[in-house]
């Protein structure tokens, strides 16, 4: 499954890093904690979280997540956005609660 | 080859410059994803721990055939009890630390985990230094 499949499935918001979208998705990891994230998180997941300043896109990039989704329609920040586009890892929005939104995604994933 | 990196204390905008780069030598180096991974995970929490915690830091980064060794060695507040922070879950951050999602009482214990070998030396008041070895070479 790739990152496009997530947004059309899931009724995402692209918000940054459209050069991302063909990533390839292996899972999720849900979280709010970056060290947690950092010490935990894998290769090609898609993060959610409700964080939206730009030390999201450094741990996102430092760990080579497949996108980032920001959930409950909050608004990323701007230096946020423009890293997304510099690191080219898509970023994501949801209205959609922390909840709802992994457990959607977990249904995506392990049909 | 040595690189070096200045960490500039409270700017959390920068953290984790330092581990980026890293990680792009590491890369061109064809060093084991695996490796690179720990490396990387274990340079961003130490990163952080001086953007959050100290006044202003040095990293000093120093590869060979056999090791990664990382030196991050700060002027700051030092760490009073090392064994209790490197308890998960205790922690010293600010609550504005905190709300980032910093600051969970993880970083010590993620790079303890990620690293081969991990010594903290520190004096209250003045600073702490942090030295991590990875070995390349099994």
């Amino acid at each position: 499954m790739k990152v496009t499949d997530i947004i059309e499935k899931l009724n995402l918001k692209v918000i940054a890093g459209a050069e991302g979208l063909q990533n390839k998705v292996t899972g999720g990891y849900t979280s709010d904690l970056l060290s947690d994230v950092m010490g935990n998180a894998d290769e090609g997941q898609v993060w959610i979280t409700l964080q939206t300043h730009r030390n999201v896109m450094a741990v996102a990039s430092l760990k080579e997540v497949a996108a980032v989704i920001i959930v409950k329609g909050l608004e990323a920040e701007e230096s946020t956005i423009s890293q997304s586009n510099n690191e080219g890892i898509p970023l994501l929005s949801s209205d959609l609660e922390t909840f709802e939104l992994s457990g959607q995604l977990y249904q995506l994933l392990h049909p | 080859m040595e690189f070096n990196y200045e960490v500039e204390g409270g700017n959390f905008a920068k953290a984790g410059y330092a581990a980026s780069s890293v990680k792009k030598v590491l890369k061109e180096l064809n060093v084991d994803p695996k490796i690179i991974k720990r490396v990387v995970v274990a340079l961003y929490e130490g990163e952080v721990n001086v953007v959050a915690h100290a006044y202003r830091g040095n990293i000093k980064v120093d590869i060979d055939t056999e090791r990664i060794f990382i030196e991050i060695k700060d002027e700051g507040p030092g760490i009073p009890d090392i064994n209790l922070a490197m308890q998960v879950g205790y922690s010293t951050a600010s609550a504005m630390v905190r709300e980032m999602g910093f600051g969970a009482g993880m970083g010590l214990p993620n790079m303890k985990r990620n690293a081969d070998t991990l010594d903290i030396s520190s004096s209250v008041g003045k600073g702490t230094v942090v030295e991590l070895t990875t070995y390349l070479v099994k």
